[in-house]
């Protein structure tokens, strides 16, 4: 890992914090305003004009109601559940490159034209040319860099189950047993499906992976198959409906948050919109070539760097659009619907592109094969999907003899 | 249903096959995004901005009641208690009096005339009731006080509705064609 200068890190972590909360109170909105015109609806457009001031409105909502502890809870976790899943989340978008990134540089290998002298003096020249150019990332060159979120990711699911665990409530209790199911199902499929990517780029660092989109082309032309792997992971990873059966109404009145309410509440509903943030973001700079766009990136000075931050904006608000336009369009599955999704498609999928992956990189074949394999391989399991089904049922025959 | 001297007691219904198309799920989840997308471009409802915008009623439209005033001013009413007497609800309080005497086209006319807008079920009995066409439920539908007291409307108030309603243009629509009602015609 490089190093990096602290002032400018803690400046960073405060602009970025203020800008994910406020991204986070807005996004509450647009969910409310996405919403409301799905369902031909208005939407909130009371406070403010065109309703945008709601978000201070529901932010002091949560911080006057009254704070009620009920007293069967364990209160050491129950105070800690809702800040462990805040803080994890907001920990993972530290490695994300926000806006335009330059890769770490890789070692200089020593070879017998390139003593270990004048390796060392090329590094160090390097380095102190990657240090002259700003990449804007909290910890930028963090050399295991998604491996980072993807840990980190995994702890949220700490929070679930300490604010389901210490609430002593049933509800709370199912709901965070069947969130961190689904969240450890989930991760699985998450992981496998970018070990692709990793593959081709030979690195977990972020901006590295970014840089070989921009010099080879966008992976989720080459890796369709894995893009919606992970899409459909996230979508299981931030509860999010079709997959959000923690907080079922129906059948578990509020999920693992039952027993909260004013600010704590608040920060567990928080840690789905900040995951949502993270994860377009990942799915921008994985799949989508992060900040760049071919024609728009080549613009150099402070204009090149307004472009890039807009592409990537651009970019992430598709994808939490795609996240809010879902919700309303996929009904949720059920928990068994959920393991069989997971265990029995997408790990099967992940695994098989993965091998094509690798043979590939093996073989050194066109990546363009890839692409062709994802279509064969997603068309391949709905052709055994629906041999599977095509057995003939056999029925009772229910009968009633004339008296 | 009977098949061979057996009752058949259940109808099977196969399950709509499901096949290559549908197992991919991506094309259906396309067009399920495609119909969210259409609802948020074009909204099948539209819905009123209600404060800011008034609704437009039906004009036989059943609001707040009104006491209709004649040619020369006088209230309608002939204070014959068919609209009391007809109204479900109890509402209706009238006091009649003996008309004055340069009133020579009735016997009758009511020196108060109170309808309790609380208790009224706005079902327009009333109105079918009068022989004269004297009350009448017109579009008024933002009715408010701030006690039970001042919902009680008496016959000022409802001969204001009368103005108001006149000058604003919402006459209700008549059922009939004449000037009065079935009542008065018999009488001519």
């Amino acid at each position: 890992m490089t190093d990096f200068d602290l002032t400018h890190a803690i400046l960073l972590i405060v602009i970025v914090f203020a800008v994910i909360m406020g991204a986070v109170a807005y996004l509450t909105f647009a969910e409310r305003k996405v919403s409301a015109w799905v369902q031909d609806r208005i939407g909130p457009n009371r406070v403010g004009p065109w309703g945008l001031l709601q978000v201070i409105a529901d932010g002091l909502k949560f911080f006057f109601k009254e704070d009620i502890i009920p007293k069967h809870v364990d209160r050491v976790f129950y105070f800690l559940a809702p800040g462990v899943g805040v803080a994890t989340a907001l920990l993972a978008f530290s490695i994300v490159p926000f806006g335009p990134s330059i890769p770490p540089p890789a070692p200089v290998p020593v070879t017998a034209d390139m003593p270990i002298d004048q390796a060392v003096q090329q590094h160090q020249a390097n380095v102190e040319a990657y240090r002259s150019e700003r990449t804007f990332a909290i910890a930028p060159g963090l050399d295991i860099g998604i491996l980072f979120a993807f840990a980190i990711g995994s702890l949220v699911v700490y929070g679930v189950i300490l604010g389901g665990w210490s609430s002593n409530s049933k509800y709370s209790l199912l709901g965070s047993l069947r969130s961190s199911a689904q969240i450890i199902s989930y991760e699985i499929p998450l992981g496998m499906s970018v070990l692709g990517v990793f593959l081709f780029v030979g690195s977990v660092n972020l901006e590295k992976i970014l840089d070989y989109q921009v010099h080879h082309g966008w992976f989720v032309l080459f890796q369709p198959l894995a893009f919606l792997l992970f899409l459909v992971s996230v979508f299981a990873e931030c509860n999010r409906l079709p997959f959000d059966l923690p907080e079922a109404e129906q059948e578990l009145v509020g999920g693992f948050h039952t027993e909260y309410g004013s600010m704590k509440l608040g920060l567990m509903l928080m840690v789905d919109y900040i995951h949502m943030i993270t994860t377009s973001f990942f799915m921008a700079i994985l799949f989508f070539g992060g900040w760049h766009f071919p024609g728009l990136s080549d613009i150099g000075g402070t204009l090149g760097v307004v472009i890039k931050f807009i592409v990537l904006a651009l970019k992430v608000l598709m994808f939490i659009a795609i996240y809010m336009l879902v919700r309303w369009t996929i009904p949720r599955f059920k928990f068994d619907q959920l393991m069989a999704l997971a265990w029995q498609v997408m790990i099967p999928l992940a695994m098989v592109n993965l091998l094509c992956v690798m043979l590939a990189k093996e073989l050194g074949l066109s990546p363009w094969l890839l692409t062709a394999t994802s279509v064969v391989t997603f068309v391949a399991a709905a052709v055994i999907a629906t041999r599977e089904r095509s057995t003939v049922i056999q029925r009772p025959v229910a009968t009633l003899q004339p008296a | 249903m009977k098949e061979g001297g057996v009752v058949k007691t259940v109808r099977w219904v196969d399950e709509p096959k499901v096949g290559l198309f549908e197992r991919m799920y991506l094309p259906a989840i396309a067009q399920g995004l495609a119909t969210t997308v259409r609802h948020i471009f074009k909204p099948q409802v539209r819905t009123e901005g209600y404060p800011e915008e008034e609704p437009k009623l039906p004009a036989n439209y059943r609001g707040v009641h009104r006491l209709n005033r004649d040619e020369k001013g006088r209230v309608r009413c002939v204070a014959c208690y068919m609209c009391a007497t007809a109204c479900p609800a109890h509402c209706i309080d009238i006091v009649a009096a003996p008309a004055p005497r340069e009133w020579p086209d009735r016997e009758k006319y009511p020196e108060t005339f109170v309808i309790d807008e609380l208790r009224c079920i706005y079902c327009g009995m009333c109105e079918e009731a009068c022989p004269v066409d004297a009350i009448e439920l017109t579009t008024l539908y933002d009715l408010t006080g701030l006690s039970r007291e001042q919902m009680l409307f008496d016959k000022e108030k409802l001969l204001s509705v009368f103005d108001y309603t006149v000058q604003a243009g919402t006459d209700p629509v008549r059922t009939r064609a004449g000037d009065y009602g079935p009542a008065a015609e018999l009488l001519s």
